[in-house]
């Protein structure tokens, strides 16, 4: 198993309780969408997977406890973008952003550039080396901010809401380039529409807990479930439309 | 993040809280004055005043360390002071090895007296912003006549306050996620690489905060702000507790005076 979580529980110092006895498990290669409503902890969750957030329960990338001492290890397996590209890229120019990772690791300057260069061409985005991160288009900086973690060489890719806010080419080039990338991969989306092109498996996540994880194909026909948790089949929002 | 993990107001029901928010404003301001116009070396008026704040705080059921500790913030600040203990003429105490600098008693003492005076003053600040929620302050102000153009700037600045702590946190937490190691390799970079990508974060959160003031700016001229908007202000009158109070607080301050100067 790449990622295994047994009975996570975690809570805001303000008292709100965000995720509730989770426990899931993601084999290696598998690609597994994560959906459910607002505030249903699906960041919560994702913030685990890296350790920035630690609840009480088990949380293991590829048979390492993620804890303290494991952390930087831990980093350089799971590969976290967030919802917002404007926090995900903090350095003035994309060839600094996409080799903070491997520098960090303590790789030579020729190895990160190799790495630069390799996760920017996975994103087909090598001739913006050089450019602002601050002044892209936003589909720009999404592209941009996964090579901050491809260049990182990571085995679990986790990203957080990577289509909300792109028009329609910016993610179709997403979805193309999530469909290609051959890693594992756990994302969390509103876009019910690529969850259907494009991940087999699917999770719903509704007041902390997982309400139902299973098949794609066969959660998406089970109508009531998803309404009751706020969302929709993707062929009604079609037919709506 | 949620308001109430910065805001120093702390939610109690004391005769402290309940006082009219404009005396607790003038009483802290005078107070504040007193306490700058003590002479250097009035170790009995500092005491009573420090005596004076701690019975406050122990009537507005705050404890009676919670000012002392939070104000000890200022003494860094305090030390833009430290040139007075060798400028000061006085009788010379020591004589440092280098350069010929001399440390004087009346320096020593002016410099003590500023940080006393400094950390006081914070206490009776941070014990008006503890039992006074940042609207009634607001409101206490406006009543006061302060100008609108201070009290809106210092709205905005608090409702802001907020949303570029949550953008500091999330820019550390979108680092703090990539700052991996490999099991063969020492990684975490070069002092001055770090400090140029601590540095290089700064420079992100300047721009980005200038951008948003001006969308902000943008979004209220479109709902028709002209600079100069002038809300009607409803001052309630001074309920009698209120002027009995401001009484003792003036009594008070009169009794700090004539202890420190006599």
């Amino acid at each position: 198993m790449t990622l295994n979580i047994n009975k996570l529980n975690f809570s805001y110092p303000d008292g709100h309780v965000a995720l509730k006895n989770i426990s899931l498990r993601i084999g290696r290669g598998e690609k597994v969408a994560l959906v459910g409503p607002n505030g249903a902890g699906k960041s919560t969750l994702l913030l685990h997977l890296n350790g920035l957030l630690v609840g009480q329960g088990e949380v293991k990338i590829n048979g390492f406890a993620v804890t303290k001492s494991n952390l930087p290890l831990i980093r350089a397996k799971v590969g976290l973008v967030f919802q917002n590209p404007d926090d995900q890229l903090f350095s003035p120019t994309v060839f600094e952003d996409v080799a903070f990772g491997p520098l960090h690791m303590g790789l030579s300057e020729s190895e990160t550039l190799t790495c630069v260069q390799r996760a920017l061409s996975q994103v087909d985005m090598s001739h913006y080396a050089d450019r602002m991160s601050y002044h892209l288009s936003i589909g720009e900086k999404k592209r941009i901010s996964i090579a901050t973690v491809l260049s990182m060489n990571p085995e679990i890719l986790v990203l957080d809401e990577p289509s909300a806010g792109l028009d329609p080419r910016a993610r179709r080039t997403l979805i193309t380039l999530l469909r290609n990338l051959p890693l594992t991969m756990l994302v969390s989306t509103h876009d019910m529409l690529m969850v259907r092109e494009n991940f087999p498996r699917m999770i719903i996540m509704d007041e902390g807990q997982v309400i139902a994880d299973g098949a794609t194909e066969s959660l998406m026909n089970d109508i009531a479930l998803l309404e009751a948790h706020g969302l929709e089949r993707p062929f009604d929002v079609e037919s709506k439309a | 993040m949620h308001p109430t993990l910065l805001d120093r107001y702390q939610l109690k029901n004391s005769s402290i809280h309940r006082l009219d928010p404009r005396l607790k404003v003038v009483v802290t301001i005078f107070f504040i004055i007193s306490n700058v116009s003590l002479p250097d070396g009035a170790w009995g008026a500092f005491l009573l005043a420090w005596g004076v704040i701690l019975s406050v705080s122990f009537m507005a059921l705050l404890g009676i360390s919670y000012t002392a500790k939070r104000a000890m913030i200022v003494l860094p600040f305090t030390l833009t002071a430290v040139t007075i203990i060798f400028t000061m003429p006085g009788n010379s105490l020591l004589t440092l090895p280098f350069g010929s600098y001399e440390l004087t008693d009346a320096g020593l003492m002016r410099f003590v007296s500023i940080i006393i005076r400094s950390w006081l003053s914070l206490q009776m600040a941070i014990l008006l912003t503890a039992t006074t929620s940042f609207v009634d302050l607001m409101h206490a102000l406006r009543c006061l006549y302060v100008p609108q153009t201070i009290i809106e700037i210092v709205s905005f600045m608090y409702r802001y306050l907020f949303v570029l702590t949550d953008e500091t946190t999330r820019l550390l937490r979108a680092r703090e996620s990539r700052m991996a190691a490999l099991p063969d390799r020492k990684g975490g970079g070069s002092l001055m690489w770090r400090a140029r990508v601590a540095g290089h974060m700064v420079g992100q959160l300047f721009l980005r905060s200038y951008e948003r003031a001006d969308r902000v700016y943008n979004a209220m001229l479109a709902r028709g702000y002209n600079s100069q908007l002038s809300h009607p202000v409803a001052c309630p009158f001074m309920r009698s507790q209120d002027w009995t109070s401001g009484a003792v607080a003036v009594a008070i301050l009169f009794l700090l005076q004539i202890v420190g100067r006599f």
